[in-house]
């Protein structure tokens, strides 16, 4: 048994078929979803939101909502940025392109093919100068950046953004990547907070298997489909405003011991 | 400012480039100026330009257990983990902490897309990936982190951090954080990184590729080579009595910090990297006037080069020098980080200041700390710099464990 992290929820935002936001979401985890419609994040202007790839919208979008809810200016949090697979429809574009005429390759696609481009345009349009860190952890991606953002909140006695999101597959990379449904989830965590949306705490479990935890049954498909989707069951608890407690995997592997990231919400 | 931090003990690392396998190999290829580059034999259609590329990753098979893993990147990978007794300190340390409570922290900044790429080039007559590379763990950039805890038996946290070319020195602040907060016991760090069409072909079309070896920090500069790399190292906390063992380097401080400035060029004034750098002065507990070498991101870009060597000499006395070692190596992206601490660590223990390799006349935008030639010196502290396209900077500090 390890350390037990404290936080508070400042801030969420959701990005997702049938969840455009934080309210619709709160609507959608009980089980009425709505389409899902393009993300449009105003720190973009309508230019950069029409060139920007999908991936930087849905982070955007999502990390702008919770902030705007947490009250901070984005500019002072430091932020984790995690997805599974970076921008599939670019890492398609780009593979084809490499297969047939490699000397065409856009340098601007280039660029923004690294894994740190959401967390590079998020930065440049909010003028943020901290840290910022992209990762990934295959299907167990939402668990490991939550507890870096949550490491990096609680060392640092500074508040984080943590954004989670990954876009669908396409091309041929859509038959063997299993992402098939855009989903965004970020959250501004504080070492403490006046009036926190919930309390957070975190602690991990060496030798614990991960039960997968409750989640209404209209929601059971769209877990699958998006790693980022592992926050639901966080969601609808929040949503539903009761204490909780969760078992993450750490990891996506079943081969590799069992080791959890073990979290409980109380408000 | 952030706090000081208690330093942490670097109990073992390694490191693998074009110029050596091993910590012995690198500091001969140092002392001696034998870089690694070689012409471009490389991408899938002709690139004129020097790569730095490891030799012998065509021939090497992986052990059983991890064949499915295959790619030119887990074999580097593996290579790495097999210098200088790595392997065996890894098993080691899992036996004395238990498996979860070591984190695995690696970067990288393409993973295994070589072969994603390749799946591309051989898609079957319905436009399918052929069936052996079916394989999801490997086409995602976490397969980097997924091969080396399979490797390691390891099963702590375990995370791929891809902020490009500052990705395997920021693995550094994150495991530092976990050990501090008491979330595990002790790390293993590092990154690996291959070359790729991806990198060849994308850095090309940015026109930052020289067709020469490159020159960092060169008048003439005309752009970065670029090479593959594989490091490790192990992070612990230091004994309760503060002595280390001698030989055992620390890991004074860290910063990062983001530019807010542009995709793929660097802040004109460097502010980001500055900031990365104040902070890592200031969780080391250290002043400039105490900094006896910087190992430099010097890519040799125009731009890299210009705005790093403004801020070396506005930031430091002529005492402190500074250099890239990029021309041995060629730039080894999301490798650089670890690649780089390793070569810091080895001048700190060995007294080998390194110089700049292939460059002839400095740009006059150089202070006195940038060296072309190697120089001896006994070194206790010492600086790596890396920076990273989205404009993410991170500098690590470091001592000499019988200085500190």
């Amino acid at each position: 048994m390890s350390a037990v992290l404290e936080l508070a929820i400042e801030g969420i935002g959701v990005c997702a078929p049938g969840m455009a936001d934080w309210a619709a979401a709160r609507v959608a985890l009980r089980g009425a979803p709505a389409p899902f419609a393009r993300p449009a994040p105003v720190s973009l202007s309508p230019n950069e939101r029409r060139r920007a790839p999908d991936s930087v919208l849905l982070a955007l979008a999502v990390a702008e909502q919770a902030c705007a809810m947490a009250g901070h200016a984005p500019r002072d949090l430091q932020n984790v940025f995690a997805s599974a697979y970076g921008d599939l429809a670019i890492n398609d574009y780009l593979c084809s392109v490499l297969a047939h005429a490699p000397l065409e390759l856009s340098p601007t696609k280039f660029h923004n093919s690294v894994h740190n481009a959401p967390a590079g345009y998020w930065t440049i349009a909010s003028g943020c100068m901290a840290s910022s860190t992209a990762l990934s952890a295959g299907r167990a991606t939402f668990a490991a950046g939550l507890l870096e953002a949550a490491v990096m909140a609680a060392s640092e006695a500074k508040p984080a953004l943590y954004v989670a999101f990954d876009v669908a597959a396409t091309g041929p990379l859509a038959a063997v990547i299993d992402c098939d449904a855009p989903f965004g989830v970020a959250f501004v965590l504080a070492p403490a907070a006046a009036r926190p949306i919930a309390r957070l705490r975190l602690q991990l479990r060496g030798d614990a298997a991960a039960e997968l935890a409750p989640l209404p049954a209209a929601l059971h498909a769209l877990r699958e489909r998006n790693p980022a989707a592992a926050s639901l069951p966080l969601l609808a608890a929040l949503a539903r405003g009761e204490a909780a407690g969760f078992d993450f995997a750490l990891h996506a592997d079943q081969d590799l011991p069992a080791s959890a990231l073990h979290l409980e919400i109380s408000f | 400012m952030p706090a000081r931090i208690a330093p942490l003990a670097i109990t073992a690392y390694t490191a693998t480039c074009a110029a050596g396998r091993g910590l012995d190999a690198i500091a001969r290829a140092l002392e001696t100026r034998a870089g690694g580059l070689s012409a471009n034999s490389f991408s899938a259609q002709p690139l004129a330009c020097k790569i730095g590329r490891v030799a012998g990753l065509e021939d090497l098979r992986l052990p059983a257990a991890l064949a499915a893993f295959d790619s030119r990147n887990h074999r580097l990978a593996w290579l790495g983990l097999g210098q200088d007794g790595f392997l065996e300190r890894a098993h080691a340390l899992r036996e004395r902490h238990g498996a979860a409570r070591v984190a695995l922290l690696l970067g990288t900044s393409t993973s295994s897309i070589g072969e994603t790429e390749r799946a591309y080039r051989e898609l079957d007559a319905d436009g399918r990936f052929p069936a052996a590379q079916r394989r999801a763990a490997i086409h995602q950039p976490h397969a980097l982190g997924l091969f080396a805890a399979h490797a390691l038996g390891l099963s702590g946290p375990n995370l791929t951090i891809a902020t490009a070319c500052s990705s395997s020195a920021k693995v550094f602040a994150s495991a530092e954080r976990l050990l501090r907060l008491g979330l595990a016991d002790a790390a293993i760090v590092g990154g690996v990184d291959t070359l790729c069409d991806s990198v060849l072909f994308g850095f090309n079309s940015l026109q930052l590729v020289s067709g020469e070896e490159c020159r960092p920090f060169d008048a003439d500069r005309r752009g970065l080579s670029l090479g593959e790399a594989a490091g490790f190292a192990i992070l612990e906390r230091m004994p309760q009595n503060g002595k280390v063992e001698k030989g055992t380097n620390l890991l004074l401080g860290y910063g990062e910090a983001s530019d807010a400035h542009h995709m793929s060029a660097p802040h004109p004034q460097g502010l980001g990297a500055e900031c990365a750098l104040d902070d890592a002065l200031a969780r080391a507990g250290i002043a400039p006037q105490q900094v006896d070498y910087i190992n430099l991101h010097g890519t040799a870009s125009r731009q890299n080069d210009e705005v790093e060597a403004a801020l070396i000499a506005r930031r430091f006395p002529a005492t402190t020098r500074a250099s890239s070692t990029k021309g041995w190596s060629g730039h080894t992206l999301g490798a650089a980080g670890i690649l780089e601490a390793t070569i810091t660590l080895i001048a700190l223990e060995r007294g080998l200041v390194p110089g700049t390799l292939n460059t002839r006349e400095l740009d006059p935008a150089c202070g006195p700390q940038i060296r072309i030639d190697n120089g001896e010196a006994d070194m206790r502290i010492a600086l790596s710099n890396s920076f990273g396209f989205g404009g993410n900077n991170c500098c690590l500090a470091f001592a000499r464990g019988d200085a500190a």
